[in-house]
């Protein structure tokens, strides 16, 4: 008890003495935020209290924490960018920002992170703005638990969510982006994690890559969006147990891969999607343990795709389940389940033993006359997907599953 | 005529082909909710059965029908009556019996699978009144040919043709000519395409509902603008109809002109 006692003494003296934080408020002696940052030294903390502080251009020079209470507001009267890091060591916590101002030529951001190191970002606020999280030539920082929600409209003036470029080693956890250009950006970013994210309702996609290597994601979810994942002319990406949903329109996908190599696709679920993944010029991917349910093309191969394998996934009630528009076929399927697969296991070993064949005929004349799909579910489509596959003339002869699951896989 | 109709009614209401008919219907609508247990995933199924199947007994059945009650036709000829009123009664009576035995036999099952607090309610109503549409007009179509031939096998042979004409060959010349002509601009063409065959008519339009849309991509959107509106509703349901009048007004011309 006696130590206890003593230890708690400690505590409450070593929190005195040594962080007294810089307060902000409206009747304080410092009433901005601007003003703090200017009196403060380095590693010092502000306490931002609640209230509504009409700021933008803040300059956070120095490595400070800085922390709302109760979520402050911050707002730019669109007027511009509101804050802007420039020092290693930063932290901004629990603060409400809002009107970030639009511009044609520069790409204003509710809080932006310049060549910096080991920031943290956790805990804000983003409401009306033009682009959220903008992390540029910074290293070894974490995006943790923030709320953007944006009013994007248009393409052409709106901006992203949460945006990487140049930036390497970022963790982004936990963060809810809606309704903006794309989600989540990252361009020449590499060895970045992206975690438990949920990317809803946003104009463009859900997650986007572009030249950025060596990078995970997993677990989020992405609904809704115009495409859920955009990944283009990247290496190494791994997606994992990621949800694909609702990505339902004319043009929308759940996934987008477009010069992608050596990526590797486990766990996800891809469901109610127009098309589930849109593939072109990506090679040697795996694709393990995912789900496609539902969905009007599970997978759609765009060529100059080889040596993809595609193994032990679930393939449900997708009006189209893989549609190709060559005769070429390099990738490999294997055990998987199809729903649609009608032949028999005689040796009851769960593997069926008529092998598979994914293309129908009708998807590929699909994909050469388009307006022909007016004829789906019509009997002579029926009649001339059955004959298909009996003999297969127009569809890759070696494309098929050779060893067809029987039951649904679960791991 | 609302005489006769009510006889042919009544008449094919005792035989026993009607209740075939009704009971194959209740036992496809058990079975597949059975199977399935979700509504909207059995009215997609049902949309497949109803395209093929209700066209093929439409047209057996009304040929079968005429042929059958060829006697009787002649008794009634002989009498003070009106010629229209006689076939026309005849074609009612057949149309109407099968599309209750539609209606009940599908309708009845998934009534008491909860039908009504379900979101498909729509789309089902919408599959039964093409059914019903599809019935009048194949029947309309069975009842010229047997008009139109003396010999039966002759009239059995027509009408199973016009039938794969209709649900299968009509889709393969379609799909050879958007496929030849592919090169240039083809909604249009696919939109009056599908109006012309009151099978791909019907087929469509319940696709549509059932949100399969959004695959049928950009010619998607335009059959989608069409399709999709109250316009685009009715002018179908008017192509329907007018598939419905041209036959019977031929039954009419023909069966006035006809020698028995």
């Amino acid at each position: 008890m006696k130590t206890r006692f003593t230890l708690f003494l400690v505590i409450l003296m070593t929190s005195t003495t040594y962080a007294s934080p810089l307060e902000v408020c409206k009747r304080c002696p410092v009433s901005t935020l601007e003003e703090a940052i200017s009196q403060s030294k380095d590693f010092d903390t502000i306490v931002v209290k609640k209230g509504t502080y009409k700021e933008h251009a803040i300059l956070v020079n120095k490595p400070l924490t800085i922390i709302g209470e109760n979520y402050p507001v911050i707002d730019g009267e669109l007027k511009g960018e509101i804050i802007t890091i420039t020092a290693d060591n930063v932290t901004v916590d629990g603060l409400f920002i809002i009107n970030v101002g639009t511009s044609y030529t520069e790409d204003f951001a509710a809080i932006r992170v310049k060549k910096s190191k080991h920031f943290l970002i956790q805990n804000l606020v983003l409401e009306k703005l033009f682009f959220g999280i903008y992390i540029e030539k910074s290293s070894y920082g974490k995006i943790f638990h923030n709320k953007v929600i944006g009013d994007a409209v248009e393409e052409y003036n709106s901006g992203n969510g949460i945006q990487l470029w140049y930036s390497n080693h970022i963790e982004i956890e936990h963060n809810y982006v809606e309704h903006v250009r794309d989600g989540i950006y990252l361009e020449f970013s590499d060895d970045c994690i992206i975690k438990n994210n949920v990317s809803a309702l946003n104009i463009r996609y859900g997650l986007h890559f572009m030249f950025s290597n060596d990078d995970t994601y997993q677990d989020n979810t992405f609904e809704n969006n115009g495409a859920g994942v955009a990944v283009m002319f990247s290496k190494k990406i791994k997606m994992y147990n990621n949800i694909f949903k609702e990505n339902w329109g004319t043009a929308s996908y759940g996934m987008l891969l477009k010069e992608i190599n050596d990526a590797e696709i486990i766990g996800n679920t891809f469901e109610d999607n127009t098309i589930a993944i849109n593939i072109e010029g990506s090679n040697r991917i795996i694709y393990k343990h995912n789900n496609f349910m539902n969905n009007g093309w599970a997978i759609k191969v765009k060529g100059a795709c080889y040596t993809n394998t595609f193994v032990e996934n679930n393939f449900l009630y997708n009006s189209f389940d893989i549609a190709y528009n060559s005769k070429i076929n390099d990738n490999k399927f294997d055990r998987n389940y199809w729903s649609s697969y009608t032949g028999y296991d005689l040796d009851k070993d769960g593997v069926g033993d008529v092998p598979y064949r994914p293309v129908k005929l009708f998807s590929y004349i699909v994909n050469r006359t388009p307006e022909t799909i007016i004829l789906l579910r019509s009997m002579f489509i029926d009649i001339i997907d059955f004959s298909e596959k009996v003999s297969p003339v127009f569809t890759p002869d070696n494309l098929l599953d050779a060893n067809p699951l029987t039951k649904q896989i679960k791991w | 005529m609302l005489k006769i109709l009510k006889y042919s009614f009544f008449d094919l209401m005792r035989s026993r082909w009607s209740y075939v008919y009704f009971a194959f219907y209740l036992l496809l609508g058990i079975v597949l909710l059975f199977l399935n247990n979700d509504l909207s995933k059995a009215v997609i199924t049902l949309m497949n059965v109803i395209i093929v199947l209700v066209p093929l007994i439409g047209t057996i059945f009304g040929v079968m029908y005429y042929y059958n009650s060829k006697e009787f036709t002649e008794l009634l000829l002989a009498q003070p009556l009106k010629r229209s009123s006689i076939f026309l009664g005849q074609y009612l009576g057949v149309a109407l019996s099968l599309s209750i035995s539609l209606i009940l036999g599908l309708g009845i099952p998934f009534v008491f699978y909860g039908l009504f607090e379900s979101s498909a309610i729509w789309d089902f109503s919408l599959l039964l009144i093409t059914g019903t549409f599809l019935t009048l007009i194949f029947t309309a179509l069975a009842f010229n040919i047997a008009l139109s031939n003396e010999n039966k096998i002759k009239g059995f042979g027509y009408a199973i043709l016009l039938w794969l004409f209709l649900a299968i060959i009509y889709d393969g010349l379609f799909l050879m000519t958007l496929i030849m002509f592919e090169e240039y601009p083809l909604d249009k063409l696919s939109l009056v395409g599908t109006m012309l065959n009151p099978i791909d008519l019907s087929r469509t339009l319940i696709l549509l509902k059932l949100d399969i849309s959004a695959l049928l991509g950009y010619t998607g959107a335009v059959f989608k603008q069409f399709f999709g509106t109250n316009f685009g509703l009715v002018i179908s349901f008017v192509m329907l109809t007018i598939w419905v009048i041209l036959p019977v007004l031929r039954i009419v011309f023909k069966s006035k002109k006809k020698d028995f």
